[in-house]
């Protein structure tokens, strides 16, 4: 398991690095440097230490921000992910059905993240969307825009309609990169299917579950654009999120000390998270036999 | 032998639920850009029941509208082949090797898809506007790196870990250079995760709008930015917003489908 010590690996290494870090170090620091600011306008700055820093973590609005930000995130998660992993195991494996469910599967993923709220404003509508009528003639009344809860329900919908097949395609090349010789030896031992997705297919995908999850927690701690189009962050307060939140500071108000305080400090909550779900996940189950 | 083909069955069912399911909001949006807007505000239909082409033709026959489509696909296209030729030793650097910050370079790689973009903005402009890059495919397809390389680098490097060493170790001793092994043996070997990386890097440098909106003005447009306008004064043209939204899923479509056999191709170790 031990891998070769070689410092040359650097050069393979190198061409990423600079192409990251162009687009990274300098607006980063920028950021920064705003954060410890007042910005009045051009030329027009006074250095402020950490008040920006202390004024955001005493916001209570802000709190409730990044309550209700991960509950949604959680329940992202426990959805989408096994979710995403059942239907990868349900797929096909040869014949003209693979192209058919990956083409399906992949198309959500493909429509800009504002037109997705825009579809689903129009889907759930009562008077001229699918979803909305069928609702509607079940005898149910729903409405997001004036039921917290309903739109709760609509935003996860739309959510778990979006990403899931991000779970689905990266489970599923986990899956097919398994080599045949190991489902041969499962079935020589006569294993049961659990048997075989326990400690076969479910080890040999934590490579790419590892990337699900952290791509599934990370950018729907980011999400903006579809809960902005869709609900408007309403109503009332219910469903603004950070970075809805963040927008009205930054935008709305643009104050940008404050805003970029609060997207350092934004920016670290989603850091220390991804860090522990990267060591669970790397250090889960590591004692077993390979 | 009955009872596993009844399990099989159920499974089938299972998955043919969820793409109806799946299937059924891009149902209503296709239903939608066959029909004008008046028709649409109208009356509630399962089908369009007078079908017109008149969305679709305003798209294809409107410069504004199409060139949004070749500037994304320009840019688009830039940016998945500079992730995934940079990605892939790079990632394999970090699936065979140990050396200097290995451990802290690759999380420090994905925490660039972190940063909640509002604030970034305006460094970003600010920053290409210094190398003159404004208003170009290529200051998109850059500025899409920061947070596709990370996504590539981490994908790639989960398919390359799946493969043992032991093929690299065989091939050097039998002689290969690492250009040609690397070409010729390893690259074949990880099929699956190339396609799924090259999808998710043309799909996520697709759907994004802040940065590509923020960096380009007239000559670079993306088409997200392109569709905002279907909102005008007489409130939203939903049909011309539900056309071009059918037609924003054709070239990501045409990509899974192109990478769909090496996505579905198992690996097998014999035939190296």
């Amino acid at each position: 398991m031990d891998k070769w010590e070689d410092n040359r690996a650097w050069f393979l290494v190198l061409p990423v690095f600079v192409i990251v870090a162009f687009s990274a170090i300098i607006p980063l620091m920028t950021v920064v440097n705003y954060s410890v600011q007042d910005i009045f306008g051009p030329g027009q700055r006074v250095f402020v230490g950490t008040e920006w820093f202390e004024e955001t973590l005493h916001d209570t609005r802000l709190h409730d921000a990044l309550w209700r930000q991960l509950l949604f995130s959680g329940l992202v998660l426990l959805i989408e992910i096994p979710l995403g992993i059942a239907i990868a195991l349900t797929m096909p494996k040869k014949g003209w059905s693979v192209s058919l469910s990956l083409v399906t599967v992949a198309l959500p993923l493909l429509i800009p993240w504002n037109v997705i709220g825009t579809i689903w404003i129009v889907f759930t509508r009562p008077d001229i969307g699918l979803f909305g009528k069928a609702i509607n003639s079940l005898g149910l009344t729903f409405d997001h825009t004036a039921s917290p809860l309903d739109a709760w329900i609509t935003l996860m919908l739309m959510e778990v309609w979006h990403w899931t097949p991000l779970v689905v395609l990266l489970a599923y090349a986990g899956l097919r990169a398994i080599p045949d010789a190991y489902y041969q030896a499962a079935s020589i031992d006569g294993a049961s299917a659990w048997a075989v997705f326990r400690y076969i297919q479910l080890p040999k995908m934590r490579g790419v579950l590892t990337i699900a999850v952290l791509l599934r927690f990370m950018d729907s701690f980011l999400i903006y654009a579809e809960p902005f189009v869709l609900t408007g962050g309403g109503p009332g307060n219910s469903t603004t999120f950070l970075s809805i939140y963040l927008v009205k500071i930054a935008v709305g108000q643009f104050d940008l000390g404050p805003a970029a305080a609060f997207s350092l400090i934004y920016f670290l909550i989603i850091l220390l998270f991804s860090w522990l779900f990267y060591q669970a996940i790397q250090n889960v189950g590591k004692g077993e036999a390979p | 032998m009955s009872s596993g083909k009844g399990k099989f069955e159920k499974k089938r069912i299972g998955l043919i639920v969820y793409l109806f399911l799946l299937f059924l909001p891009i149902y209503w949006m296709l239903n939608m850009s066959l029909r004008t807007n008046a028709d649409i505000l109208g009356s509630f239909s399962l089908y369009p029941t007078d079908p017109t082409f008149g969305n679709y033709i305003k798209i294809f026959t409107d410069p504004a509208w199409y060139s949004g489509y070749i500037n994304s696909i320009i840019y688009v296209t830039l940016n998945t082949i500079i992730s995934l030729v940079t990605a892939l030793p790079a990632a394999y650097a970090f699936s065979r090797f140990h050396f200097l910050g290995d451990k802290h370079v690759f999380f420090w790689l994905l925490t660039n898809r972190m940063a909640p973009a509002a604030v970034f903005l305006l460094p970003f402009f600010q920053l290409y506007s210094t190398f003159g890059l404004i208003d170009t495919h290529i200051a998109v397809a850059l500025s899409h790196c920061l947070f596709n390389v990370p996504l590539a680098v981490w994908i790639l490097e989960g398919f390359m870990s799946g493969i043992p060493r032991e093929i690299d170790e065989t091939a050097f001793i039998d002689g290969y250079t690492f250009p040609r092994f690397f070409i010729t043996i390893f690259i074949p070997l990880i099929r699956a995760g190339i396609g799924v990386t090259a999808f998710f890097c043309f799909m996520f440098s697709w759907v994004e709008l802040l940065l590509a909106r923020t960096l380009t003005t007239t000559e670079a447009k993306p088409i997200a930015a392109t569709m905002t306008r279907t909102v005008s004064a007489t409130g939203l043209d939903w049909g011309l917003l539900a056309a071009a939204g059918i037609l924003t899923i054709v070239p990501g479509a045409l990509v899974i489908y192109f990478v769909r056999n090496h996505l579905a191709k198992g690996f097998a170790l014999g035939r190296v």
